[in-house]
């Protein structure tokens, strides 16, 4: 079994440190980073579920592998991979009951997959054929993707207001980053959370990047902090480590299920890929950086530890290795074999009842 | 008939539309204990408690974004910007996911929302109280727009934003709020995308909106004494505009002047005069005028009368077409 400190040993790194941006308050782990326990392992899902939460760890990384393949095909338009926040995004999202609702931001195709969203619907939004994505977030409880940064988290909060005054029990989950957590809509989002006792989780993934400005030249302080401010829990959790996302999640669902409120949730992870396709990390940041944070792979721990319980063993893996291997070409086979939308659906769906000039520019276009 | 305020009558609006839907909301700063800053949500939340109309912090792209969250659970917002200077904040929410949510997701989420903010000049406020942002709005596909000029119609313009499937833009004539008119808030009339005749006249069409129509009708009147008819149209509906009704009247009329309080520089203005220009081009008589504020900011209080286009200023626009 390969040790998470294997690679660092390689080449030539005595000790693995921890990314900067986890300093500070101590997360909550149940698993080391070698996927030794370290806390009550015990989070509630029988083996068949940690397997399936590994299972997804490791489609969700394939398939976020072939989107840069495809992106560098010109297959889709610019991608922003997610590799090394596995653990933070299904983590999170397996924690989520049914009729809990997702507002993510543009970088959570691993959370999607968990929730049901047709892997080959989100990505026709990085195919450039529509925008926010064309699956239906009614019945995906999954918003459009979401690119104004921060903007999402107070639809979450709007629409636990909305559960709240329904009496519904749910809540909604937004995702962002540490750079919205800059952004002004955090913090009214925050703020009107807190006031209305709304049943949401404030769900930051911190990977240490926003772009090119590491989370320090975000903010003095920590995130995680802000809670207390705003007058509800917040909770620091080590983002690779899926049992203790898994864990924290469901405690803030399990809070907001009770009527108690929001929860902000930091989650400490590492964006070991490029912002984008478009971005080239080696303007701003180090190569030994991202090598040292390869030490703390979530997936590795995980597939350490259930292999350690019996759980998992090599052969199961090649297994499913084969088949993720099906399922990623099936989902590039039919990513790219989508055309692009009619022409008139640029002016479908503006308004319920288009206004006579939009008609007109319709009939100007079909009629060439 | 009674006589009613225009915020007697936006109230009436309001308080219809929460009695008729229990799935309307209506929250904002200060519109809950204290029924607003112009008193247009007054006794709402006492009428019908504090889960249906409530005060939020100051808070505008969380007011306006919470709409969003709240559309998508199935909940009807009417919300206000304090004024609308302060609509700012809300911008990207507005611009980004209220005017575009039904078309990213494809026609499946509705954005049922109506954001009212009293809008204009002419109550010798402080800065940043007296601003005209339609332009912003008209501009941003996905967005209605509306203005009444009178009681009535603002009645009927804020229930038909209520109850339109797509966001709509209300901006309240401030300096009319508290004008009188003898009205029957019940009766019918033209829907949103309709523009409407307020005066007839021959001689010349005065395109305008909001607390301007009320000064176009003065102006009118001095013109009437001097023999020249002009036909005032009150545009109320900013996006979508009527421009069926702007080409009838330009072929009718021959000659038009657009009236409105926000900078000229592209203000509505210059939309109204492009639309004459392809519809009814072949029946100008004259160039098109226009009577608008400045391209400055909205100035202090002591010269908002030189800012504001005055019955004067839109009488000689009048006069100097029908010249021409």
């Amino acid at each position: 079994m390969l040790s998470a400190f294997d690679e660092q040993d390689s080449r030539g790194i005595r000790v693995a440190s921890e990314p900067d941006h986890w300093r500070g308050t101590e997360p909550l782990r149940v698993l080391a980073p070698d996927g030794t326990a370290v806390g009550d392992t015990d989070v509630g899902l029988d083996p068949d579920e940690l397997r399936a939460m590994l299972r997804w760890m490791r489609l969700a990384r394939r398939l976020d592998r072939e989107c840069i393949a495809l992106q560098r095909q010109g297959e889709l338009t610019v991608y922003p991979g997610f590799e090394g926040q596995e653990a933070a995004q299904i983590g999170s999202a397996m924690a989520l009951g049914p009729d809990d609702f997702v507002f993510p931001t543009f970088r959570e195709l691993a959370a999607a997959l968990v929730r049901g969203v047709d892997p080959v619907q989100y990505l026709a939004y990085h195919r450039g054929t529509w925008h926010g994505g064309p699956y239906d977030p009614r019945t995906t409880r999954f918003g459009p993707i979401c690119i104004p940064v921060a903007t999402q988290i107070v639809h979450a909060v709007g629409y636990a207001m909305g559960l709240a005054l329904d009496g519904a029990r749910a809540c909604s989950l937004a995702y962002f980053g540490d750079g919205s957590a800059s952004e002004g809509d955090f913090h009214e989002a925050a703020n009107l959370a807190g006031v209305f006792t709304a049943p949401t989780i404030l769900f930051c993934q911190n990977n240490g990047w926003a772009i090119s400005v590491p989370t320090e030249r975000q903010t003095a302080g920590e995130i995680v902090k802000r809670a207390e401010g705003y007058g509800f829990p917040g909770v620091r959790v080590d983002g690779n480590d899926v049992l203790a996302v898994y864990r924290a999640t469901r405690e803030a669902a399990a809070r907001a299920y009770a009527g108690e409120g929001p929860t902000l949730i930091e989650a400490l992870t590492y964006r070991i890929g490029a912002h984008s396709t478009a971005d080239d990390p080696g303007r701003y940041r180090e190569e030994d950086e991202v090598s040292a944070a390869r030490a703390f792979d979530p997936i590795v721990r995980f597939r350490s530890w259930l292999e350690g319980q019996g759980h998992a063993d090599d052969g199961l893996l090649a297994d499913w290795d084969a088949e993720i291997e099906s399922e990623v070409l099936a989902i590039r086979d039919r990513v790219i074999s989508q055309p692009a939308p009619p022409v008139e659906w640029m002016f479908d769906w503006t308004y319920a009842d288009p206004p006579p000039a939009i008609e007109e520019q319709r009939r100007e276009v079909l009629d060439g | 008939m009674a006589e009613i305020t225009m915020v007697g009558a936006l109230n009436a609006a309001l308080r219809d539309a929460l009695r008729e839907d229990d799935r309307v909301l209506v929250f904002g700063e200060d519109v809950g204990r204290s029924g607003g800053v112009f008193r247009v949500t007054d006794g709402l939340q006492a009428e019908f408690g504090e889960r249906r109309v409530f005060d939020t912090p100051i808070s505008e792209a969380g007011i306006a974004g919470a709409a969003v969250g709240l559309s998508f659970r199935g909940w009807r917002s009417v919300v206000e910007m304090q004024f609308d200077a302060f609509s700012y904040p809300a911008l990207e929410q507005i611009v980004d996911h209220v005017a575009k949510m039904r078309e990213r997701t494809r026609g499946r989420v509705d954005m049922p929302i109506t954001i009212r903010m009293p809008a204009f000049g002419g109550i010798r406020g402080k800065e940043h109280h007296g601003e005209s942002p339609e332009t912003f709005y008209v501009h941003t596909a996905g967005l209605k727009v509306v203005t009444p000029s009178n009681p009535a119609d603002a009645y009927r313009l804020l229930r038909l934003a209520i109850a339109d499937p797509d966001p709509v833009i209300v901006l309240e004539p401030k300096a009319r709020y508290w004008a009188k008119q003898d009205a029957d808030l019940t009766a019918g009339g033209p829907g949103i995308g309709e523009g409407t005749v307020v005066r007839d006249g021959d001689g010349a069409t005065v395109f305008t909106y909001g607390a301007m129509v009320s000064r176009c009708l003065e102006a009118a009147s001095v013109l009437a004494d001097e023999g020249v008819a002009a036909r005032v149209v009150d545009l109320r509906s900013l996006s979508p505009l009527d421009t069926s009704l702007i080409a009838r009247c330009v072929r009718e009329t021959g000659r038009a002047v657009v009236v409105h309080e926000a900078p000229k520089t592209l203000g509505l203005g210059a939309e109204v005069t492009a639309r004459i220009v392809e519809e009814a081009f072949d029946f100008l008589e004259a160039p098109v005028r226009r009577v608008t504020g400045y391209d400055v900011p909205y100035p202090p209080a002591a010269l908002e009368h030189h800012y504001l286009p005055s019955v004067e200023r839109i009488a000689d626009a009048v006069r100097e077409v029908v010249a021409y």
